[in-house]
Order: structure tokens, then sequence, then C-alpha cells
């Protein structure tokens, strides 16, 4: 959870390739005698982004391995072990392209009233776009909807402000007031606590966006992915220097989903490499499981994303 | 009847279930009241006294989660029935049994098409909002399409006569165990009325029950295993699971009794795992599985819900149904009735405004003192309020919160409750009381059948107008009158049972009830150890005449124990020995030991006779005495005696009352280890001091040993060394003396190695043979004088040593061969 600098978006380039490094390594002080696993590490489709080539290499050998769909779309690989294992390493490798979107034109989107008002309910029928979208209105484990989100959002929500507009002034409201801090917060950081320190990293950005947009009653996803960076200036590219990042997409009646990156204030383009969404990070979660012994452990996440050029060889810096 | 009705007023406001508007019996309570006014006050209230009993016999309790100390309260049972009539019933039953469909229909929309929202027959809001949709389970296909196994509702009847329906419950549903056991105390008090008013039968619906489930359950052609799933003795009806149980015949376990693997589940038993082919469940389902459903929980069993998607178990009711028991669906309900059933839904709700849509909440606020405010969802931090209760601001307060998220609120009218009569013990009349009923129905074969009967819900106070278990109100039996079905109502052994069948031991007795019963077997014999130790401490002190050398010696027992804090700490000896007694500080005191005993009771009340948990209940009252006792040792000391007689009756229990199967043993086990190490670890101590020759310092040692009479009446002397040692150490016909108990643990161990073939240990049989070996009259020959003796004495001190070490050792083993997999620790984990 690193807070990159971005590259400058450059209008005229279409496409961006990479390959993604992204492992997971337990090193348990204790045998752990069962594990169930959900990994969520393989890209889904969607139309901006063409997956290459991936692969997901687990150590030990799980007794039960499944790939398949979640509820949401995304792939979902189970594993299970079954046998005393010490150490856990999951490393995920993926090719892909990234397709620049079309823009959305923020000032072109419906008054927020009323994008609100097309979710809500009134007694007729709901469009298969809008019933998927009242999945991403409401509370989820991460995700409180509270008066205090929908309070510290209010000025960004003017009367009749275009939906999008509203969500830009909130991420830059989010960006500039609150300070990144990778130590200051953990998983399990309550959004009111973020709030009132004002400081975290981007999962605690994304989650407290999701809390009042949808204080607000806007539909707004969680998306899990990771961000092209930049190494400091006349330094080589290290590799495990990158981590796993994430964002939020909103619903609009008339643009559909939009994605908007409050760690960074920008409307992620080619940098952003989209590996799932749910409603939060729990949905998500690169990997999550239920150990059954194990001890203290602290796992080594190392993730590695390489521009590459258009033949694949890894573009230099 | 002038007497008994002399305190019964009627309320013009609200329907009477005993007289009509004039003032006259109604018909179907007649036989009811001519028979009570063939009693005396008196007599009534010797039934009444009677239930009471036979509650407190049975231990039906219901936990209150306000009490920190998760205590439970007795049941209160109203003497008197509620009395419904059959043509009455028919319209009930009928109605519960068409909503139970609607309600099952719903859910199998819900978790599949979508399409009562893409149609606007109801609102994302209530279903998305709502904790308890479970995403993960979309798309899950269930046998039968049957979502609802049992379904319950909450009824109030109007001031006209009709009956509302004013909650649904489909999580799952309470009560139904409770109804039963109403209903046979109630059937006892009057068993002539019983049979002459041919009051319908409840067990019809319990064995639909068991049927549906092993209809449903995929057998993969073995006999289904079903278990109870509780969130364990905390939680509120903790009695009913425990009943339910044993009425269903089916184990009661905890999350943690079960694992997934291969996406099966098993139950750990001590003969290794066995597959659970259905479940039903009374944990509420965001709880039931950390890897998919809420991650912090720590009740459930990880890959529970892959186990149901692969289909190879059933889960009663299906994981997901507790979205339905939001209010704000019941609005909706008619229109969902037309569209999914073609027929108008025939039980009212209770009117109610889902403030979701402008218009609605708009006119909820237009009469909100009028109404009582819910909120949609149990995630929310808002407790239903009539807002008839609060003044202006707080009223204000309350329309800005339903305006700031609407769709998380409910309004709804008030549901003015009928009385119906309640046994008044105080005045020893009858008096009218507000009451609710709850009604249940079973998914069966053809439908849904609903029990004739129910729980019947009393309110607290004569003026109260809200009935609820967990603010103090009673229960009554319902009797649903009427023609009862021909045929045999027990439902007990639905085939009949034959030499096949017979089974001797628990064959699902989960690994974590034998953990439990082996260390309520340690704990009830160290409690006793301890209390017998602080006993003769208390009254050796107490008693300024004894020799006081022999409270020093037995206070550096004590000391050498690690049950008496040094004084180290500069503390007086009576405050060591309050510390010792009460000490909160003290990690062995002997209130903290016993606080240990009472909860590893609880979680193997399962397994305890009910005249068992009786002398525990009384142990734990005596318990909480003893938190209120100063510092006067007088008092203390008879509390000891008490103890001391409390916890024979345990061990005498264990002996008598518990059949022979593992889980006794390991009880056994656990004791004899206990006992061992204190009478080995206290003999040796004392061995080993001066005071061996001291007389008052024997009697104590024969105190300790609870065998003071035996050897007074084989010597009919004052105590000494060598008799002392032989009654204590090696009369095998003594149960407190060393050698027995190395016996019985031995022999209870080499059962254990034959039924689980285990390696057998060759240490405590070998310090057996030393210990039998051992010869008194060493001491005798005083050849080389004094220090031989003494040389005698200490080798007898190692030896005892060596069998105490070597019992701890025989724990350590047991719980690593037996019980690991219980104690290892679950985590989640999310990176």
């Amino acid at each position: 959870m690193s807070k990159p600098q971005v590259i400058n978006d450059e209008a005229e380039v279409k496409l961006a390739r990479y390959q993604v490094i992204h492992d997971t390594h337990y090193r348990y002080s204790a045998p752990v005698s069962l594990a169930q696993q959900l990994a969520h590490l393989v890209p889904r489709d969607c139309a901006w982004q063409v997956k290459h080539q991936c692969q997901l290499e687990v150590s030990p050998k799980p007794c039960m391995r499944h790939d398949g769909l979640d509820v949401f779309g995304n792939p979902l690989t189970r594993l299970v072990f079954e046998r005393p294992h010490d150490t856990l390493k999951v490393s995920a490798q993926m090719r892909l392209d990234v397709l620049a979107r079309p823009a959305a034109v923020l000032q072109d989107s419906p008054a927020w009233e009323d994008a609100c008002a097309a979710l809500s309910y009134s007694g007729t029928a709901l469009p298969a776009d809008l019933l998927d979208a009242s999945r991403f209105r409401f509370q989820s484990p991460y995700v409180q909807v509270k008066h205090n989100f929908a309070k510290y959002s209010a000025d960004c929500f003017v009367p009749r402000r275009p939906l999008l507009l509203a969500v830009q002034a909130l991420m830059n409201k989010i960006f500039t007031e609150f300070t990144f801090d990778a130590v200051a917060t953990q998983v399990a950081t309550p959004l009111l606590q973020v709030l009132q320190e004002r400081r975290g990293v981007c999962q605690d950005f994304a989650h407290l966006m999701l809390a009042c947009l949808r204080s607000q009653g806007v539909a707004a996803r969680y998306v899990s992915g990771y961000l092209l960076t930049q190494p400091p200036p006349g330094q080589p590219r290290l590799i495990g220097a990158d981590a796993s990042h994430a964002w939020v997409s909103v619903y609009c009646p008339r643009q559909g989903w939009v994605d908007f990156d409050p760690t960074n204030n920008i409307r992620p383009a080619l940098e952003h490499i989209t590996l799932a969404w749910g409603r939060d990070f729990a949905d998500v979660s690169p990997l999550h499981g239920v150990i059954l012994g194990g001890g203290s452990h602290d796992p080594d996440v190392q993730v590695t994303v390489l521009p590459l050029t258009e033949d694949g060889a890894i573009a230099q810096a | 009847m002038a007497d008994l009705l002399a305190d019964y007023s009627l309320n013009d406001a609200a329907y009477n279930e005993l007289l009509d508007t004039d003032g006259q019996v109604r018909p179907h309570w007649r036989r009811i009241v001519e028979q009570l006014q063939r009693n005396t006050p008196f007599q009534l209230q010797l039934r009444q006294d009677l239930l009471a009993r036979q509650i407190q016999e049975n231990g039906i309790t219901y936990n209150v989660y306000a009490d920190p100390e998760g205590a439970d309260r007795p049941w209160e049972l109203d003497l008197l029935p509620n009395v419904i009539a059959a043509d009455e019933w028919q319209v009930i039953a009928k109605g519960v049994a068409q909503r139970a469909e609607l309600l099952n229909q719903v859910l199998a929309d819900l978790y599949g098409p979508q399409t009562l929202l893409a149609d606007g027959l109801l609102p994302a809001e209530l279903v998305f909002g709502h904790n308890n949709f479970l995403w993960p389970c979309q798309g899950i296909e269930v046998p039968g399409a049957t979502y609802l196994h049992i379904y319950a509702v909450d009824l109030a009847r109007a001031p006209d006569g009709r009956w509302w329906v004013t909650a649904d419950r489909t999580q799952a549903p309470s009560g139904a165990g409770y109804a039963l056991e109403n209903r046979q105390i109630v059937s006892r008090a009057f068993p002539d009325l019983y049979r002459d008013m041919r009051v319908q039968h409840l067990a019809g619906f319990f064995r639909t029950l068991q049927e549906t489930i092993a209809r449903q359950a995929p057998a993969d052609g073995e006999t289904p295993l079903v278990v109870v799933l509780t969130a364990g003795r905390l939680n509120e009806s903790y009695f009913e699971h425990l009943y339910l149980a044993r009425q269903l015949g089916y184990p009661l376990v905890e999350g943690t009794d079960l694992t997934v693997r291969d996406a099966t589940v098993y139950l750990k038993t001590l003969a290794g795992l066995r597959r659970v082919h259905a479940i039903l469940r009374r944990l509420d389902d965001d709880f039931c599985d950390p890897l998919e459903l809420r991650i912090d929980s720590a009740l459930g069993v990880p890959g529970l819900l892959d186990a149901v998607r692969q289909g190879r178990v059933l889960v009663t009711n299906a994981l997901g149904s507790g979205v339905l028991e939001s209010p704000g669906f019941s609005g909706f309900l008619p229109a969902i009735s037309e569209k999914l059933l073609g027929e108008p839904l025939l039980l009212p709700s209770i009117a109610s405004w889902w403030c979701g849509e402008p218009p609605v909440l708009e006119e909820a606020l237009g009469k909100l003192p009028e109404l009582l405010i819910r909120p949609s969802f149990p995630s929310q931090s808002f407790d239903p309020v009539f807002a008839r209760d609060l003044d202006e601001p707080q009223r204000e307060a309350l329309e800005q919160r339903l305006r700031n998220r609407p769709y998380a609120y409910v309004a709804q009218e008030v549901a003015q409750l009928s009385q119906a009569p309640v046994w008044q013990s105080d005045k020893r009349c009858l008096a009218p009381r507000a009451i609710g009923m709850r009604v249940f129905a079973v998914a069966g074969p053809n439908g849904y059948r609903v029990m004739p009967g129910g729980l019947t819900r009393v309110a607290a106070q004569a003026d109260a107008e809200v009935v609820s278990m967990q603010r103090g109100g009673a229960s009554k039996d319902t009797w649903v009158l009427g023609s009862r079905s021909t045929g045999s109502e027990s439902w007990q052994g639905m085939r009949p049972l034959g030499v096949a069948d017979l089974v001797r031991s628990d064959p699902y007795l989960p690994s974590r009830i034998v953990e439990n019963l082996f260390w309520f077997g340690r704990y009830s014999s160290r409690c006793e150890g301890n209390a017998r130790l602080l006993r003769i401490m208390l009254s050796r002190y107490v008693d300024d005449d004894d020799d006081p050398r022999a409270l020093e010696a037995v206070l550096s027992l004590g000391e050498r124990l690690g049950l008496l804090p040094d004084g180290e700490g500069g503390q007086t000896l009576e405050q060591r020995l309050e510390q010792a007694l009460l000490g909160d500080e003290w990690p062995v005191s002997l209130r903290t030991n016993l606080q240990h005993l009472i909860w590893t009771a609880g979680s193997v009340r399962g397994k305890l006779s009910q005249a068992n948990w009786q002398a525990l209940l009384e142990l734990q009252i005596e318990a909480q005495e003893l938190e209120v006792q100063q510092t006067d040792f007088g008092e203390a000391l008879d509390f000891l005696n008490g103890l001391v007689m409390s916890l024979a009756a345990l061990s005498g229990f264990a002996l008598d009352d518990m059949t022979r199967d593992d889980g006794w043993r390991f009880l056994v086990i656990g004791r004899c280890i206990e006992r061992l190490q204190f009478m080995s670890e206290s003999i040796a101590s004392f061995i080993r001091s001066p005071m061996v020759d001291d007389q008052s310092a024997l009697e104590w040692l024969l105190e300790l040993g609870n065998s003071s009479i035996t050897y007074r009446t084989r010597y009919l002397a004052t105590a000494q060394l060598i008799p002392v040692l032989d009654l204590l150490l090696l009369d095998d016909q003594n149960p407190h003396a060393v050698l027995f108990q190395l016996r019985t643990l031995l022999n209870s161990q080499a059962r254990l190695v034959e039924r689980f073939d285990l390696p057998a240990s060759s240490k405590l049989a070998s310090l057996e043979r030393q210990l039998s070996g051992f010869s008194l009259a060493t001491l005798e020959n005083s050849l080389f004088g004094p220090s031989s003796v003494r040389a005698v004495l200490n080798g007898l001190a190692q030896l005892l040593e060596s069998i105490a070490q070597a019992s701890a050792e025989i724990s350590d083993q047991l719980a690593l061969r037996f019980f690991v997999h219980v104690d290892a620790s679950q985590r989640t984990q999310s990176s």
C-alpha cells in the first residue's frame, strides 16, 4: 500500500501492457494442520482490460483447488490444505493490456439527487443495471453507512450538483485532508477512527469514500488492483517495491461505472490494473483464509508491476 | 367463581380471551373455569408451586444477555393455559401455513433470480441493505427448494377478535422446545382436564421435522447423522437447544466440534471423524462460516457454506433465511402473495409503514406519536421506540434520524394485545394480562404443518403492552381444542428398534464434551482437596487451643502446594487465608477453582442427569454466597463444611448416575489424577517435615485424606504414624488412599489403551509395584536408629513425588492424544 507517484496521463496513448507479479508468503511459527484459503488473484475480464496470461502457483500443493467465479463475477480460487504445513506461498503472475477508456464528461452527469432517486424504490420495475448497482449502495462489513460520513461529505454534495462532479469534489477533499501513512492503520481499523485521525492507506481512503458516497445514497463499489509506480529518479525499478492498490467505482445512471482513486486524486486510466470488485475489501481480499494452528504469522507480500513494450520486453524507465 | 375472578377487571379497549363483552365466560373456557371452581385457592396455589418446582427440577432456564455473568433465569410458566377453540384455530393454522409457504418462495426468489426486486414488488433497499442477506449464498440450490424448515410467527389479537402478525421469525426460530416443555408440565398439573378437553397434541410437529430432515439430508446411502448446532451456553435459549437435541435425539454440538474436509462436514469424536449429513442450526446464519460469511465469527464452521454449495450437507433453516425477519417486508406481502401464490394473503400483518418511499415516510411522520418505530435491519444500533414515550426534542431527533436514512426504519401501529387470565400467587386469584402468541410451522412433504398450540407469552406487568421473555415476562401453554387425529401420537421411536439397533454408548460424543468432562472431574476433585485443606487451616486458626505447631505445619503444606500465598508480601495470616479462600488476584483461590468447576459443568450439562445438575445449581448458589462473606472465618468454616458435602454428592452422582461411556471414563481419570497428585504431594510434604510424629499434625493429615472416622473406628486410638500411613497410602480398600487411586487410574488407562490402541505406558505401573511393595515395617526397624527411619521416609516421599509427577504426565499425554484438535486455535487471515 505505497503512496505512488503517478506517471503523467498521456492522452494519445491507447494501451499499456504489463506484467504483474504478486507473491504472498506466510511463514508460520507453528504448523498449520488445516487451512482453507480464498484467492482473488486472477484479474477479472472487463471491457478495458485484456488478459493474455495468468497463472497461480501454490506451494505446498493444496489437497483441493477449484477455480470459479464469485457472486460478483470475479475469478475466485478456492484452496484447501489438509496436511500440516509451516509455510504457504501463493504466487500470481499475469500479463495483460489496459486499454484507454472513453473519458466520462463529469459535468454531463445527472444531478446527484436524481441519480440517487433513480436507484430508490418507487414501486416500479428496476432495470437490470440499476438492480446490479443497488448491490453497492448499502452497508457492508468494512463500510458503515452513518450520518457522520454524510456530514463529512455534505459540502461536496451541494444541491443539484452533477453526480460525478460531486464525487470528484469528495475525492479531492479526502486527498487534501488526509495524510497517507502506511503505519497508521490496519485492515481492521474502524472507519470512524480513520475519519477522526485523518490518516490511512489506500484501502482506508477507498472505504472512507465508499462510506461517504453510500451515506449520500450513491451506489459505489470497491476495486482491488495494482498501480504502476515510478522508481525514484536515477534508480532502477526494484522487484517487490510495489503494492496492492484500491480505489472506488461510482455508478452513474447515464455514464455507467466511473472510477476514482482518492489516494492519488485521479481518475484511473492506463496505470490502474483491475483485479476484482465488490462491496469492500472483505469481498475481494487477494488472499483470505481460515487456518487451524499456525501461531503468530505475518505475511510477506511482494508486488511488482512491470511495464512492457508491445513485443513483451520489459520497458526501461 | 366469585372469589377467583374478584380481581378480574374487563378492559374495554382489549379483547378478552376468557370473557365476552357481557362478562360471560366464553364457551371454550367453561370447562376449565368449572374445574378451577372446584378447587380452593389454596389448592390452586399448590399446583402453581408444583409447576415452579418442576421447572426448577428440569433446569428450564432462559438466559438474559444483559447479565454479564450470563446467568440463567428460571423459566416462568403460568398455571393456566391459554385456550383456543377448534374453529378459530383452523383459520389461524391455514393463515400460518400459507404465510410460511409464501416466505419460503420469497427466499427462493431472493437467492435465485431476484424477480421480485426487478418487478418492483420488493425494494432492493430492504434486501441488499440487510446484513443477513448473504451474498455468497446467492445461486445455491437447496434440497426440495426448502429454505424455511421451521417458521415461527408472532401473533396478537386485536380488540375485534382477529389475529394479526406482529413479527416473522425465519432465522432459527426459538420457542418450539419451550412450548413442548410447557405442555409436558401443564398437562400434568391438569391431567383430567387435558384429557377431557381433547387438547391437540404437539408431537406431530416434531415428527414432521425429523422426517423432513431425514428426507432432505444428502445421506448417500448412510443413516443420516443430524446435529443441533448451538452458539453455546451463553445464548439466551441454550436450554431449548439442549432440550430439543434430547427430544429429537440429535447430538448438540458447537462450531468447534465440526470440521469440513473435502467439502464434507464431520463431527470430531474420540473415535475419529464422523460424517454429518444435516445440521439443525440454532446459530445465526452470518456466523456459520468464518471463511465466506462473517470473518470475525468464532462460532462457525469454516468451509460449511461450500459443503452446502456442493450439496454435501443439509442446513436448516437454509443459510440466508434471516433476511426475512426485517419488519419492512410485511407491507409488501399482500401483493407478493397475489403474484406468487395467486391468492390473497390470509393472515393480515399489523399496519406498517416502510419509510423508504417518500410519501410513506411523510404519512408515518404525520402520525408519529401513534407509532412504534423499529429498525429495518438488526445491524442498526437502534432499539424499537414508542414515539408517544418521547418528549418534543426527542421526537424531533427521531424525525431527523428517519429523514437521514429513511429506508432503515419501519413504523408500525402499536398492537393492542388481548388479555388472558393468569394466576396471581400473592392474591390467590385470577387477573388479566396482555398476551401474544408465537405459532410454529414445519415443512412437510405436502406443504407446511402448523403446530396445534404454541408459546403464549405474558406481559410482565399488569399495564404492560409488550410481551418479551428478554424483558422478564412469563409464558403459558396454549391449548388448541378439537378432535384429535386418530392413532397414537407418541413420536419417539418412529420405527421399531430391534437387537441390531442396540447401542451401549453414545457414538457421537464430541471430543470437546469429553475434554470438558475430564476437566469437570479434575476441578471437582481439586475443589474438594482445596476445601479440605482450607478447612483444616481455618479451624486450626480459629481454634487457638490446638497445638500451634500443627497450624504451622498445615500452613507450610499449603504454601508448598501453592495454595496459600506466602507471607513475603507482608500480609497478615488472616489476609493470606482470605486470599486463598476468595482472592481475585490469587489464581488458585478456592473461589477461582469453583468458578472453573461451574464453567466446565455448564459445558457438559447435556451429559449430566437432572439431579446432578440440580446439585451443581445448589453449589453455584453456595459459591455466590461465598462472594458476600466477609472475614468472618466462623461463617467461612460453615461454608466449607457445606461445600465438602456438596462436592461429595457430585462425586456420588459421577459414580452412580452416569453410564460408563468414554465420557465417564475421562471424568473418572480426571478425578483420579487430581486426587493422586494432591494426596501424594501432601503426604510427601508431610513426611519430609519434622512433624511426622506430632499427633495433632497426624490428625489433620487424616482429615485431609477424609479418613479420620475410619481410623478411629479401626484403632480407637490417637493418630500415630504407621497406621496413618497404612490407611492413607497402602490400604487399597480406602478410596482416599494413594494406592487405591493409583490402581483406579491404571485400570481406566488400560481400558483406553485397549479401546483406542494406545501405546501402554509402563511408568505408572512400575510406580504402583514399588508402592504396593513398600513395607511399613522398615519404619519399625530401629536397628540403625532415627537416621535410618528418616532415610526410609525420605525415600517414600521421593516415590510419592514421582507418582504425582507421573500422573501429571498422563494428563498431558491424554490431552495430546485426544484433545489436541479441540484446543488448536482457529484464526482468519487476510492479505
